[in-house]
């Protein structure tokens, strides 16, 4: 009988031939940890007894949510990363290059076919370079760090088909929000997402990665798409032949399929609070907002950001209204600085950090208060994610996300 | 009798031919600037008022800077109601544009003006010959409804400048030796006023450096004289003088200092206070954990040309945190332009927007428990930039990124 | 497993990570320094009303969110001594269990239920105003953790501690 992409990815990692429902044990080609979370993955290491990882090369340690540090707490979460990897021999520490999820494939650790775990939930990400990847908890990442297995339940997979040409002011954040919308914020839990058709296909890997990353919001397990020559060329790979046989089977068993058409999307946003709660921007009208961020891991990198200047380009921001922008590594940043991305952002009035998390995960980089409005491209629109639990968030595409910033209103970018 | 710089300024303000040391004057002022430090501060006794009314909005310039982007629900909703203020009563508003007495610097102030602002380091815009000067926010808040205050005319100091600074040496070295020379209470209360041959030396950005510093030696403001440094940069920006005053020859001054800038060397102000100096060969070899190159006092184009000289083709220490915060957007910019800011990207340094963050230990980058910081800002003040249990050394663009590299306190030229 | 009752507190679907422990509090040192702030977006009184022994019954989808641990954690602190939701979102699942913290899915009793009563937690039902809810039985492997008294004892006896 034929396999899922992730049936395969399992299979191949435990060396036999495995289906839904299945328990296995896996062994992990890459951690990946974050600053906020390791305070309590090393003292867990440490209770469980552990003295040394199992092997320092697969671990990935990233500070991200709390560079630079906002409250003088921060730090210490900083110094116990930095010292636990040096103190392990791990050698794949990032101080201040961006967020977690994307350096774990830009900096060329995940390659298609490895099964990863992270301590944060939008670990799903990898997924876009055909992986396995989920988020876990720190007490089970401390007993990977210590045995470099972990038990799971292989998922079962709901194949998303998309086929067709999407419009201009449609971008894969929009596809992603109205996935969610339809299969609501539970309709994926333990569920693989796995999205196939000729509009992923002639999507970048950047856009990809920006649907896996949201897989998480409707409560899946992981997502995955078929790497391909785009993969390729972004992980500085030739496909060997076991990636390239990461493709759904024809007669592989899926528990759901679902096909949409391209020309269907429309520029949506997740109106607060719920991920699910997707509405077409053309019924969000007059909406004042005070501020747009523009980052994350789900779309702070090059390509977002030039979709943004390019609305933007010579033109300024609506009066009293914030733009944050945060780009999601150093290496985008530099990228978006060498090709005038960010001087066009700027000269439209944007605010830029530094790479990391920031407002997306709530520290800072722009927490708001009561009743304010804020129009961002990240992941969660959770109550109280980024101040009081009175500020609307709604979640959008950066190409609206622009648009809105130009308006000082909820608005979608119309193609002139 | 003759006046000083700062006497001129005050006697125009008043509408007098001549005031002197001592005296109280009733002043109408030029501009008032306020930033998010105490503006929703201002807000809320301006609200109490009965009737309360602006006398001229035009001179009011509100900067938000301090904790921006903002960093807790709290400083939201002072920034709301600072916001909210402004755009409801049409002042002057930046958010997001750079620390405020840097947009100050680029935007509005002109020699001759008398300018209140709520933050102790307005005494900066001195360097373009304006009389500024810190007050709290129920000083502000009287200036901004009558358009006048009532100032006492502070006795001056007087600092002639003479020969030039030697190679890596920089006007924040000089102004962090006159007062480890004076002491941090050794102007109180009085005008620092800076002249001599040697000011033509000093760039703008070197001016505003030593202007801005003054008030950690207690000063009410500093002042400079105008030439054609201060007016080539007005005019860069597009503005004009408001009035040129240089001091009388026989101007009454409470002290002279005549001060050789071939002799000043690179400087540190070691923990807690900004007059507890020494050379940075004797504070070599501090570990630290974070630099800092930034703010009102070092944050400019200049600043950062001398860091990313220093920097270029090396990498930031990996056991420090090294952030680099340019003081304005247009600094921002200039230093994307100029490859300034790639520089510092690609030896692992933290490039943030332009604010005030690590100065005042707060929104970004601010320090833990027992951590040792070096740093351009203002204040190295027990807890200044974080945890109660740290430490700061204040020293030049170049020392402090020297020490970022080296991962200890150096001077630039062991580097 | 040992019969027991308790007072319930009730939620709706949906009750994220982000509820349960906003992220400002999650570098707090220890979980007991965060005890007061879980649920505050939510209800910013009810960590300081909830009492051991309590019982927490929800909608769809409870823990939905990031992976963050401090959430189970947190409420297993405050004394819950267990959850009832029409499901769970799972690496909450997962981290509860982890950490001994007895979860269990029902798809009738929210619906049923009005805050402050209390209900009675069976080997396999739940009792309450007179009506049985079934408790379904848990995978094989998990009970074989929740044995142990979470992951931590088991990697503890792995390693020859206990």
């Amino acid at each position: 009988m034929g396999q899922t992409i992730i049936e395969k990815i399992i299979g191949n990692n435990v060396n036999k031939t495995v289906k839904p429902g299945d328990l296995v044990t896996v062994k992990a080609d890459y951690v990946m940890m974050d600053d906020i979370m390791m305070p309590f993955i090393v003292s867990k290491f440490k209770e469980m007894g552990f003295t040394k990882v199992w092997d320092p090369s697969k671990i990935v340690v990233i500070c991200d949510h709390m560079v630079p540090a906002s409250q003088t707490d921060d730090v210490r979460a900083y110094h116990i990363s930095c010292d636990f990897a040096n103190e392990q021999g791990i050698t794949n520490l990032h101080q201040s290059d961006g967020i977690c999820h994307q350096l774990m494939t830009e900096a060329g650790y995940v390659k298609p076919g490895h099964v990863v775990f992270g301590t944060d939930s939008h670990t799903t990400t990898y997924g876009s370079v055909g992986a396995f990847s989920t988020g876990i908890g720190y007490t089970e990442m401390a007993a990977i760090l210590g045995t470099g297995e972990v038990w799971m339940k292989v998922p079962a997979t709901i194949k998303i088909e998309i086929n067709g040409k999407l419009a201009d002011n449609v971008m894969s954040k929009d596809v992603i929000l109205k996935i969610i919308g339809d299969l609501t914020a539970a309709g994926a839990t333990y569920k693989c997402l796995e999205f196939t058709g000729d509009t992923v296909a002639a999507m970048s890997q950047s856009s990809r990665t920006t649907m896996t990353n949201m897989a998480i919001e409707a409560g899946a397990k992981c997502a995955v798409f078929t790497p391909d020559e785009k993969t390729e060329e972004y992980c500085g790979i030739e496909l060997t032949p076991f990636m390239k046989s990461l493709v759904g089977d024809e007669d592989a068993e899926y528990e759901r399929v679902i096909s949409y058409r391209a020309e269907d999307f429309v520029p949506v946003m997740a109106v607060p609070s719920n991920v699910d709660h997707i509405v077409p921007i053309s019924e969000l009208r007059d909406i004042p907002v005070d501020q747009v961020f523009l980052g994350s891991c789900t779309n702070g990198r090059l390509e977002d950001l030039m979709a943004a200047a390019e609305i933007l380009k010579g033109k300024k921001i609506a009066d009293f209204v914030k733009l944050i922008v945060t780009p999601a590594s150093r290496k985008i940043y530099t990228e978006a600085m060498e090709n005038g991305t960010l001087d066009i952002l700027s000269k439209a009035g944007a605010i830029i950090t530094h790479p990391s998390c920031g407002l997306c995960c709530g520290r800072t980089g722009g927490i708001m208060t009561d009743d304010e409005v804020i129009v961002a491209t990240n992941n969660r629109n959770f109550l109280g994610r980024m101040g009081t639990s009175k500020v609307k968030i709604y979640l959008a595409s950066p190409k609206s996300a622009a648009a809105t910033a130009l308006a000082g209103k909820i608005t979608q970018y119309e193609v002139e | 009798m003759g006046m000083t710089i700062a006497e001129k300024i005050i006697a125009r303000a008043a509408g007098k031919e001549s005031v002197k040391a001592g005296d109280i004057h009733t002043v109408t002022l030029d501009l008032m600037m306020s930033n998010d430090g105490t503006s929703h501060l201002t807000v809320d006794k301006y609200n109490a008022l009965k009737n309360p009314r602006i006398a001229d909005v035009s001179k009011l310039v509100w900067i938000v800077d301090h904790n921006l982007p903002c960093d807790s629900v709290k400083t939201a909703a002072s920034h709301k109601k600072m916001r909210d203020f402004a755009r409801a009563n049409g002042i002057k508003f930046y958010e997001g544009e750079g620390v405020c007495h840097q947009v100050m610097m680029e935007h509005h102030v002109r020699p001759g003006q008398l300018i209140f602002g709520a933050d102790s380091h307005t005494c900066a815009y001195g360097a373009l010959g304006a009389f500024g000067t810190g007050v709290g926010n129920t000083d502000y808040l009287y200036a901004m409804v009558t358009g006048t205050s009532w100032v006492l005319v502070p006795e001056t100091i007087r600092f002639n400048l003479h020969g030039k600074l030697p190679e890596g040496v920089y006007a924040r070295d000089v102004i962090l030796t006159i007062i480890g020379q004076i002491s941090a209470n050794g102007a109180n209360y009085k005008a620092m006023e800076f002249g001599g041959e040697g000011l033509a030396s000093i760039d703008m950005a070197g001016r505003m450096s030593i202007c801005n510093l003054c008030v950690e030696a207690g000063a009410k403001t500093a002042l400079m004289e105008v030439d054609d440094v201060t007016l080539d940069y007005l005019s860069a920006h597009g503005r004009e003088p408001e009035a040129v005053f240089a001091p009388d020859a026989d101007a009454v001054y409470s002290e002279v200092y005549d001060i050789d800038l071939a002799g000043i060397r690179p400087i540190v102000a070691k923990p807690h206070f900004v007059d507890n100096v020494c050379s940075v060969d004797e504070a070599e070899g501090t570990k630290i954990d974070e630099a800092f190159l930034g703010s009102c006092n070092n944050g400019r184009i200049e600043d950062l040309r001398v860091g990313a000289e220093i920097i270029k083709g090396k990498k930031v220490s990996p056991n420090v945190r090294f952030l680099v915060v340019p003081a304005s957007r247009s600094v921002y910019e200039q230093a994307m332009e100029e490859g300034l800011l790639r520089i510092f990207m690609d030896a692992g340094a933290i490039v943030m927007n332009p604010n005030c963050s690590v100065c005042w230990g707060a929104c970004q980058g601010v320090i833990g428990e027992g951590e040792v910081l070096i740093s351009t800002g203002t204040r190295n003040f027990k807890g200044r930039a974080g945890h109660r249990d740290s430490f700061v050394y204040l020293a030049s663009a170049a020392t402090v990124t020297a020490s970022a590299i080296r991962g200890e306190i150096v001077s630039a030229d062991k580097i | 497993m040992e019969t027991f009752s308790g007072r319930v507190w009730l939620m709706g679907d949906d009750i994220d990570t982000d509820i349960i422990l906003p992220t400002e509090y999650l570098i707090y040192k220890t979980i007991d320094e965060m005890k007061p702030y879980a649920f505050s977006p939510l209800r910013t009184d009810l960590a300081g009303a909830i009492k051991p022994g309590d019982i927490i019954v929800a909608g769809n989808n409870f823990g939905c969110g990031s992976s963050r641990e401090q959430a189970p954690e947190v409420v297993k602190a405050l004394g819950i001594k267990c959850i009832v939701a029409k499901s769970f979102a799972r690496i909450f699942y997962r981290n509860a269990i982890n950490n001994g913290l007895l979860l269990i899915e029902n798809p009738n009793l929210c619906e049923d239920i009005t805050e402050g009563d209390e209900i009675t937690v069976n080997a396999d039902t739940i009792s309450y105003g007179g009506r049985e809810y079934p408790i379904a039985a848990l995978p094989e492997n998990l009970v074989e953790i929740i044995e142990a008294g979470g992951l931590v004892k088991a990697m503890r006896k792995r390693n020859g501690l206990d």
